[in-house]
């Protein structure tokens, strides 16, 4: 009989059990609660880690599952960023505004209002008035409509061009990578309408909120992060765990051979895809008004290519790998980065790590790459003694499978 | 007739003067305009300096220029006219205007210096623009046509016409009789002298023709009430609440006419409002209520009936106004015919500039297409050829740059610098790209994705080390002083040199792989390797050794690209990343494993962002935006590129 | 009997080189048929073209009682209207069960919204462990199908095409790498198999062409040579000389 969906699963109960604690550990030792063992700037580094599993999470459905690069998720998740940024900008002038308006003498029209807020968010680019697609941003209801309407409108017309046209593999990926920079060029422009490359600012500043603690505030939102990463990972293992799984690994396998089972294979990747997209924007909808600023340098191409190397080092195929790999390799990230990765003394040289660590990451990145494919997650599988043989490179003789010479092909 | 009376005059001073050596026919004329001198009026004094001009003296130059530079004296007592020499602070050596003969010494105080104002200076000063065109030295003659070119007035028309005829030097001619026809335009005696001159500009691309031609077709915005008047030469009638002109335009050319009473502004009537409140009221209306345009305005009704504000113009006198007057756009120029002939010789110049910006246009997009091709023909080789995905490849051209300028720390000559760079960035990157193939990607052949993502790792390193090498700010990479400037055909079309150099370098390139591909060993066993590896190696060629050449050769090219491209750009670390996008969308728009396609591809993608640029001059992020998005709908009918391969050797 | 498959004066050129050149072909609803031809024959291209994958340059191709045109359909959709076709090399997945790969044929709406929610009732499982049976890979069924041998991927394969019930199997080679014993459960599949749709099977191995016991079409340089009984075009001149050369 078919075992419940959990029972087929393991790994999601304990990935769902260990969040959980997780989310309680964190919360225990927060400042909000007293205890203060975690700042609140570290509380934020969680929950924006959080948000970053998330969007591997989908990162890894659309590569590690369907076998498709992309390049362009973190455009999506930036893209949802901005249009909760538009919500929490537009809110927080306005009360300021209103504020400061109150103690005129005439009050002010509705008309006046609007006014001097464009002049406040659009004075920096040299404007005042409120550009069409800010027509929803006085809703907070509507604007979270957007975060998954705009992306997922997106991906969805982006995704039937480049998928109806058969554009496979890295091709693809290079197509995704110009959607990516093209967003992000326009969004640099000063007449995007967002304010160009001054991006949106002060996103950590909830409307009427202001009398609550940043503190308390960081908390809450690690716990929708922690929530979030929660829902999405278990959505994720729904949708790979039944025959929609079987379809789309066997896309990634070899595309051909499930267009002559009778799929349709651009619905599928369009479907994923599209999915991915959202669940992208949802995390980045969540990560800026933790990280409190969101501009076009975050949508780049080099971001989405970041994305990629997480969930590579992660282990790709497998939805905790991309979780661990996206935490994993963030958090450590932040610590060299940030400075407190202690810097090596050679003698000649001091290598400081705040210089060399994108270097040492590339160079790990190549390594993981070229010998542990399977990346960090693959440590599970010699775990639990699941090492099935490694068929990569064998040599096509009569009997070779599908894949290896379906890659061999390309 | 003048000399009759010269001579008379003569006589005459002979009897008062004193001295008998100032009787110089000069000296005889200066005294005839005595008076006017004196009084050195701009308005009067015109006569005076005529009759030096006209005089023919060889001293006439002389005297005005002296007298322009404040140095004509004259002497008290017989108010005759001399040049000064200084003896002391106190006395002066007077010379003879004619002869330069000296004539005494006189205290200062017995002499009067002549001080012309800045309108008679100027008025001398075109006097003697005539004695410059004429003038034995040619620089003069140019320097005296910039002159008038500078500042036209109508008294240079003549002299001008005057000067031609004697005029040696053929190139000054030349302009002497194009300047009196611009002249002419806007000075011109006669209307029918003046068309002439206008028409004889058709299709002349001179920015000073447009200088010349745009005043005539100035316009200024009128009204009249009722009618269109009579005698003015009208350029078109406006219709206010049309697009070009509303009728809030209309309305404000009224009011700026002094015609009709001024709407008032919403900030103006706030502020009168605010000003008027009494008990929480504003003319009857709550203050709490003035949240709305409708609230405010009836307020203000209410306040201006009562006559504390001044009455602003209901839109029914708005409407009545309008209908009361006509507007339209005049000429400032009087004569119909002439601006019906300006306009017809600009639109003939128009279309002439639209055809030379079309050329100069079709220039920079091949320069900029040149660009796109060497940084993609690298690629062309590595990704079209082999079907290896490189994305350090633009670190690869970033190295080639970053060559370059180290090379230009040790060699300070410019020329000798980038000789020695161009072969050195091709070695570095050489290097670069055997020691890659070797350590990383001939682990991963048929792997596309993760040679992709590998070279990623590369990319993302290089750039870096590249940061703590070179620091984050652009270096200079100078280009040989006979790199500069430009090669400039007219007025509208001109290419700089280093352009056309990068231009000559992605074509020595596309005939170098040519010629490997085609004609060499290497090419033929390159084709070999890349189309059937194992078959290839039967054969006797060794596919490690194959592969890795060809990427080192890919790269090698990359890194000479680099040179070039640092040339014209800044050289930062993130030189690469700008172009490896663009270089991609090249190779794939072209068709893969096509070097022509390639070259189509870079063409397309040049000329599609200069004519993007074209439509929206001030974006280049949008031009980028745009081009991006047509190739992906390019691509959507073209999966395949321009140059595609069919059938199986395609694949699927 | 009306034709399940009728194509008619089908061409198709790559760069110059006719593949296949006017080539007519028809198969009843319930019929085995063999196809055999020397290398370069067309056999390979002719399945792309039913199956979509390569779009013919001239012709027309007719599809069961309605007569649809299979050239305005792509891959998927001619899948879906009954076309079932087995690669000469087998294509399996090799990263999932075989239970995995027998699912995923089963004939069971394609759309994906519905795959998403389709969790396999009873039957369903019952008609896969049948399969499976038939197969002869009833104990492996949870076993990655990448760690089964060669013969085995190919029945795996065979049992996908019956698992989506097609009413035309296009089976390519599918002798190919068997061992005797395996060539004989082949042919005892596909004849079963033939009672109750149509089966194309494009074979080099006359022993196994023999022991199918059917019609044979001979294909030579993209169109038809010869069709008849085996004994009947092996007597043909023609077919001779292309196969022995002259």
């Amino acid at each position: 009989m078919e075992k419940s969906f959990f029972a087929r699963n393991p790994s999601v109960l304990i990935f769902i059990g260990c969040l959980a604690l997780f989310t309680i550990g964190v919360t225990a030792m927060s400042e909000a609660m007293g205890t203060d063992v975690i700042s609140t700037s570290f509380l934020k580094t969680l929950g924006k880690t959080l948000c970053l599993c998330l969007v591997a999470i989908a990162m890894d459905l659309i590569w590690g599952f369907a076998g498709i690069l992309s390049l362009g998720h973190m455009a999506f998740f930036g893209l949802g960023g901005y249009m909760v940024g538009m919500w929490l900008m537009y809110a927080r002038t306005e009360m300021i505004v209103v504020a400061s308006m109150a103690n005129a003498e005439i009050p002010p029209t509705a008309q006046e209002v609007v006014d001097a807020i464009g002049t406040q968010i659009f004075g920096v680019v040299g404007s005042s008035d409120f550009p069409v697609i800010w027509a929803f941003a006085d809703s907070l209801f509507q604007q979270l409509l957007l975060v998954v309407a705009v992306p997922g409108l997106l991906a969805l017309v982006f995704g039937w061009l480049a998928f109806r046209s058969r554009v496979t593999g890295v091709y693809l990926s290079i197509l995704t990578q110009a959607m990516t920079l093209a967003l992000a060029l326009y969004l640099f422009q000063n007449d995007s309408g967002l304010r160009g490359n001054n991006g949106l600012s002060g996103l950590q500043n909830l409307p009427g909120a202001d009398a609550i603690p940043q503190a308390q505030i960081s908390l809450w939102f690690f716990w929708a992060s922690a929530f979030a990463l929660g829902l999405g990972y278990l959505l994720a293992a729904w949708v790979v765990s039944g025959k929609f799984g079987s379809v789309i690994r066997g896309i990634r396998d070899d595309e051909a051979r499930v267009r002559f089972l009778g799929y349709s294979v651009e619905g599928y990747k369009l479907f994923v895809f599209t999915l991915t997209a959202v669940i992208a924007a949802i995390a980045g909808a969540l990560y800026y008004p933790q990280a409190g600023i969101i501009n076009p340098a975050e949508i780049a191409p080099i971001a989405s290519i970041y994305l990629a190397v997480w969930v590579a080092i992660g282990g790709r195929g497998r939805l905790y790998g991309a979780v661990i790999g996206a935490a994993f390799v963030s958090l450590l990230s932040t610590w060299f980065t940030g400075g407190q990765a202690p810097s090596i003394p050679l003698g000649f040289y001091t290598i400081n790590w705040v210089d060399w660590w994108q270097v040492l990451l590339g160079i790990s990145f190549v390594l993981v790459t070229l010998f542990a494919p399977k990346g960090i997650g693959g440590l599970v599988d010699h775990l639990t003694g699941r090492v099935s043989p490694e068929r990569y490179g064998a040599d096509l003789g009569p009997d070779s499978g599908s894949l290896q010479e379906q890659e061999a092909e390309k | 007739m003048t000399r009759l009376i010269m001579a008379a005059l003569a006589a005459l001073m002979l009897c008062v003067s004193m001295a008998a050596a100032q009787d110089s026919p000069i000296q005889a004329l200066l005294q005839e305009h005595r008076v006017l001198i004196e009084e050195s009026s701009r308005k009067t004094i015109q006569p005076a300096i005529d009759a030096l001009r006209d005089s023919g003296f060889p001293e006439a130059q002389a005297v005005l220029e002296k007298w322009q530079a404040k140095d004509l004296w004259q002497r008290e007592a017989d108010k005759l006219f001399f040049f000064v020499e200084k003896v002391d602070s106190k006395n002066y050596r007077l010379l003879d205007i004619a002869t330069g003969e000296a004539a005494g010494e006189f205290p200062k105080k017995e002499l009067n210096q002549l001080k012309p104002n800045s309108g008679v200076r100027s008025l001398i000063g075109a006097a003697l623009v005539q004695f410059q065109l004429m003038a034995k030295d040619p620089a003069k003659r140019i320097e005296a046509l910039d002159a008038i070119q500078r500042d036209p007035a109508a008294e240079h028309l003549v002299a001008l016409s005057g000067a031609i005829a004697k005029e040696t030097d053929p190139d000054i001619r030349d302009r002497k009789e194009r300047l009196v026809r611009l002249l002419t335009i806007s000075f011109g005696e006669t209307e029918e002298a003046r068309i002439a001159a206008i028409e004889s500009f058709k299709g002349d691309l001179g920015v000073d023709v447009r200088g010349a031609l745009n005043p005539l077709v100035a316009t200024s915005r009128e009204v009249a009430v009722g009618t269109l008047p009579e005698g003015v030469n009208i350029a078109a009638v406006l219709k206010p609440g049309s697009t070009a002109f509303s009728e809030a335009e209309a309305y404000d050319l009224l009011v700026s006419k002094d015609l009709v009473l001024p709407r008032i502004t919403a900030a103006d009537r706030r502020a009168a409002l605010q000003e008027n409140i009494t008990d929480a009221r504003v003319g009857g209306v709550p203050v709490a209520q003035l949240n709305t345009e409708e609230a405010r305005e009836r307020a203000y009704q209410a306040l201006a009936e009562a006559g504390l504000v001044r009455a602003a113009a209901t839109q029914a006198q708005i409407a009545e106004a309008l209908a009361a007057h006509v507007f339209f756009e005049k000429y400032a120029e009087p004569s119909a015919a002439i601006t019906e002939a300006a306009n017809d010789t600009l639109s003939s110049i128009n279309t002439q500039v639209g055809f030379n910006q079309f050329i100069d246009l079709t220039l920079d997009a091949m320069s900029l297409a040149s660009i796109y091709f060497l940084a993609a023909i690298g690629l062309a080789i590595t990704f079209g050829v082999m079907g290896v995905i490189n994305m350090a490849h633009g670190e690869f051209i970033m190295m080639g740059a970053y060559t370059g300028y180290v090379v230009q720390q040790v060699i300070p000559d410019y020329t000798v610098s980038i000789i020695v760079a161009l072969p050195l960035a091709f070695a570095v990157t050489f290097a670069a790209g055997v020691a890659m193939e070797r350590l990383v990607i001939r682990w991963l052949y048929n792997r596309p994705l993760e040679t992709l993502l590998a070279t990623f790792g590369i990319s993302i390193a290089l750039q870096q080390l590249a940061k703590n090498i070179f620091g984050t700010q652009a270096r200079p990479l100078t280009s040989p002083a006979w790199l500069d400037g430009a090669l400039v055909l007219n007025d509208v079309v001109s290419i700089s040199y280093i352009r056309i150099a990068i231009f000559v370098l992605a074509l020595i390139f596309l005939g170098v792989f040519l010629f490997i591909m085609r004609r060499t060993r290497l090419g033929l066993e390159v084709r070999a390797v890349t189309q059937n590896p194992r078959m290839a190696a039967s054969m006797g060629i060794n596919p490690d050794r194959i592969n890795m050449l060809t990427f080192g050769l890919g790269s090698g090219i990359a890194g000479i690209a680099g040179v070039a491209i640092g040339l014209y750009a800044k050289v930062t670390s993130e030189l690469g990343s700008d172009y490896i996008v663009q270089s991609f969308m090249t190779v794939v728009v072209g068709g893969v494993g096509n070097i022509w396609g390639t070259l189509l591809g870079a063409s397309m993608i040049g000329f599609l962002q200069k004519g993007i640029e074209w439509m929206n001059p001030s974006n280049t992020l949008a031009a980028q935006t745009y081009m991006i998005i047509f190739i992906i709908i390019f691509i959507q009918f073209r999966p395949r590129g321009i140059i595609a391969l069919k059938g199986r050797a395609a694949g699927d | 009997m009306s034709q399940l498959l009728e194509v008619s004066g089908v061409s198709v050129t790559f760069d110059g080189f006719r593949a296949i050149n006017n080539l007519s072909f028809s198969i009843g609803s319930a019929e085995l048929r063999a196809i055999i031809g020397p290398n370069g024959a067309g056999k390979t291209t002719f399945m792309d073209i039913v199956t979509g994958k390569t779009r013919p340059d001239e012709g027309s191709i007719r599809w069961g009682d309605m007569s649809q045109s299979l050239l305005k359909m792509n891959e998927s959709q001619i899948a879906r209207a009954g076309v079932g076709r087995k690669f000469q090399r087998p294509t399996v997945f090799e990263d999932q069960s075989v239970y995995d790969n027998l699912a995923m044929a089963l004939k069971k709406d394609r759309a994906p919204w519905s795959v998403l929610f389709f969790r396999p009732k009873p039957e369903d499982r019952t008609r896969i462990e049948e399969l499976a049976a038939e197969i002869g890979l009833s104990d492996q069924l949870y076993r990655k199908s990448g760690e089964l041998s060669h013969g085995q991927k190919q029945w795996l394969e065979i049992g996908m095409l019956l698992a989506q019930e097609p009413r035309l199997l296009l089976v390519d080679e599918p002798a190919a790498g068997m061992t005797l014993a395996e060539r004989e459960h082949t042919t005892d599949l596909l004849k079963e198999a033939a009672k109750t749709r149509a089966v194309v099977v494009v074979e080099h191995d006359m022993e196994f062409v023999r022991r199918l016991e059917c019609k044979v079409t001979v294909l030579h340089e993209g169109s038809v040579l010869a069709e008849g009984s085996l004994d009947h075009v092996t007597k043909n001149q023609d077919v001779i000389d292309v196969y022995l050369g002259r």
